[in-house]
């Protein structure tokens, strides 16, 4: 029996990777990128990328180390520029370039929660959620104590730390930091959340507590993780975006995504040939 | 195919075991040198304290409240020194801790990368300048502006607080207290920076992302670093104490305690510096040590303070 050849084992594809249209059109959308190019100094890490986030569902980004997904998250609420990146293209929110807008608006309307929880060590656990309110003015105390206690419960932490409020934030553990920081995100009330691999750094049972909450937050706010984890995202999200090295491959329902993905190369991705 | 299982090789044993002498050597070697320098400070201590036994047995206390410094007849108190010291120690500080802490939020917080290191070099450039030069700068250049602007104008607008008057010399408590602010900028500025520097971008990025202004986001680095500030602020207490040549020559050099900022006083340093040579009796140099060991003391407990300060920072995030 003959073995058969490399070139005949692997046909080759001539596929070019480009900008796929989204296929969410029957979802209003909440945000939109539009040709989107991303720098940092001379090297391109978001190469026209256009994609719209739908309104009140969770939209998963997935795609191997160094594609750029991150990036491409944080140009979503002008944190790219914070560590000394530029672009160019437009993101609308609601219809308004956000890179028209003031950052700090922007940034008060679509929050972030990081790969690394990061309280600030000096506060305590109720300044923690509190900060943002406090910075954006809000001095009624009564106010501020309901905010903090909704925001606590919507982190389902509220159980956990009621009793311990002017304790330290770096008191808790991993995953409770990781909650207190997505209380310390939502007590300002964005619209969109914004969440760069949350349980990346996580043990399995404080991981599945984060895909928890976000499960439940889909219900008020829109939401966009970034994930490494396949897993993950095919159990929190409604829809999946793949990115390969700058690009965005392919965009769809995360069922359809993970079932029958239309190009090869996220196949290859999703299936654990390379990546 | 047969692989042949490698043939290692070891150090024969009599190389190995002078290798090992090698380190041990070493190893002692260096240890003696680091308890020479703990020893030194040891020896340093207890000879400063018995070559001023004398005085100490003799005032006790009353060293430290005393204001008479009579050689001839033998009495001394170190009040006007102590005051002197610490009064220029503090204008220096009201002086150079504003300025410290703008530059390090300039240098660390807002200072594109291009301006920021030839910033940070200049800064430090300050601490290069030997401390006569500083004082030549201080009695041709800082005196005479003292005594023809800065004095007349604060006298004028702000006479009516005592701290703001005196004698309309130049020489006196502020042109010391503004010498010495621009000497211990350089260390105030560094270290804040540093601590500054070693806060975890994270913490900048959560800021951020919750909607805080360049300021805001400045406000809570700033409430991450302020032992470490603390801790600076102490370092530069700590060399403005301690600083000798530039204040003896723009202080003028009177032991007396005046409320006013533009009178001539004198510090510890200043007296060791200028009248260690005339002391003729034993009593007279004992006096002396003594006022050497209280700045000894002073400054070993500032500078472990602020070493301790300063470290715990910068430790918590360094993980």
């Amino acid at each position: 029996m003959e073995l058969a050849t490399i070139e005949e084992l692997e046909a080759p594809t001539m596929e070019i990777p480009q900008a796929t249209q989204p296929e969410i059109k029957t979802i209003p959308e909440k945000m939109i990128a539009q040709n989107l190019n991303c720098f940092f100094g001379k090297t391109q890490a978001i190469k026209n990328v256009t994609l719209s986030i739908p309104t009140q569902k969770v939209l998963a980004i997935i795609g191997p180390s160094g594609c750029g997904k991150s990036t491409f998250l944080r140009s979503l609420n002008r944190m790219h520029e914070v560590a000394g990146g530029t672009m160019t293209g437009t993101v609308l929110l609601d219809g308004l370039n956000i890179y028209d807008s003031d950052p700090v608006v922007v940034r008060r309307r679509v929050g972030m929660v990081f790969q690394k929880a990061n309280p600030f060590p000096m506060m305590s656990i109720f300044d923690n959620v509190a900060a943002g309110l406090r910075l954006n003015g809000l001095g009624d105390k009564n106010k501020v104590n309901e905010i903090v206690e909704r925001s606590l419960k919507q982190a389902a932490l509220w159980d956990e730390v009621k009793d311990s409020l002017n304790k330290s934030g770096m008191s808790l553990s991993g995953g409770q930091q990781q909650r207190l920081c997505i209380a310390r995100t939502l007590a300002v009330d964005p619209e969109v959340v914004l969440m760069d691999e949350p349980a990346s750094a996580l043990d399995p049972i404080s991981t599945a507590k984060i895909e928890e909450l976000i499960y439940d937050l889909k219900k008020n706010y829109t939401i966009t993780i970034v994930t490494h984890n396949m897993q993950q995202a095919a159990r929190v999200s409604d829809y999946t975006a793949f990115f390969y090295v700058g690009e965005l491959i392919e965009v769809d329902d995360t069922k359809t995504m993970f079932t029958a993905p239309r190009k090869k190369r996220t196949e290859d991705y999703i299936t654990g040939r390379f990546g | 195919m047969k692989i042949e299982p490698p043939v290692l090789v070891f150090p024969s044993p009599s190389k190995s075991r002078n290798r090992n002498i090698g380190d041990l050597v070493f190893k002692n070697l260096t240890l003696v040198f680091a308890i020479v320098v703990l020893s030194l400070v040891f020896v340093m201590a207890y000879e400063m304290y018995k070559g001023s036994s004398l005085s100490i047995e003799k005032f006790g206390w009353r060293f430290l409240w005393t204001s008479v410094w009579d050689p001839v007849k033998g009495d001394f108190g170190a009040l006007p020194y102590v005051y002197g010291t610490i009064v220029s120690s503090l204008v220096a500080l009201v002086i150079a801790l504003p300025l410290s802490i703008g530059v390090s939020i300039f240098l660390s917080e807002l200072a594109p990368r291009w301006l920021e290191r030839p910033v940070s070099f200049m800064v430090e450039l300050l601490a290069a300048i030997p401390s006569i030069v500083y004082g030549l700068w201080g009695m041709f250049v800082l005196v005479p502006v003292v005594r023809k602007f800065i004095g007349p104008f604060i006298t004028r607008y702000l006479g009516f607080i005592p701290l703001f008057n005196g004698a309309p010399y130049g020489f006196g408590m502020l042109a010391a207290g503004i010498v010495l602010a621009i000497m211990i900028l350089p260390i105030i500025t560094s270290i804040s920076r540093d601590v500054m520097m070693s806060i975890p971008n994270t913490q900048r990025e959560a800021a951020f992302a919750l909607g805080a202004t360049k300021w805001e986001t400045t406000k809570i680095i700033l409430s991450n670093a302020k032992s470490g500030i603390a801790g600076a602020t102490l370092l530069g207490l700590g060399r403005a104490i301690g600083e000798t040549m530039a204040v003896t020559m723009v202080i003028g050099n009177m032991p007396q305690i005046s409320a006013h900022l533009l009178d001539p006083a004198y510090s510890m340093a200043s007296v060791l510096a200028n009248e260690f040579s005339e002391a003729t009796t034993q009593l007279y140099l004992s006096a002396l040590i003594e006022i050497g060991l209280l700045l000894f003391a002073v400054r070993i407990i500032l500078n472990a303070a602020a070493r301790l300060i300063v470290w715990s920072v910068t430790s918590k995030f360094a993980q």
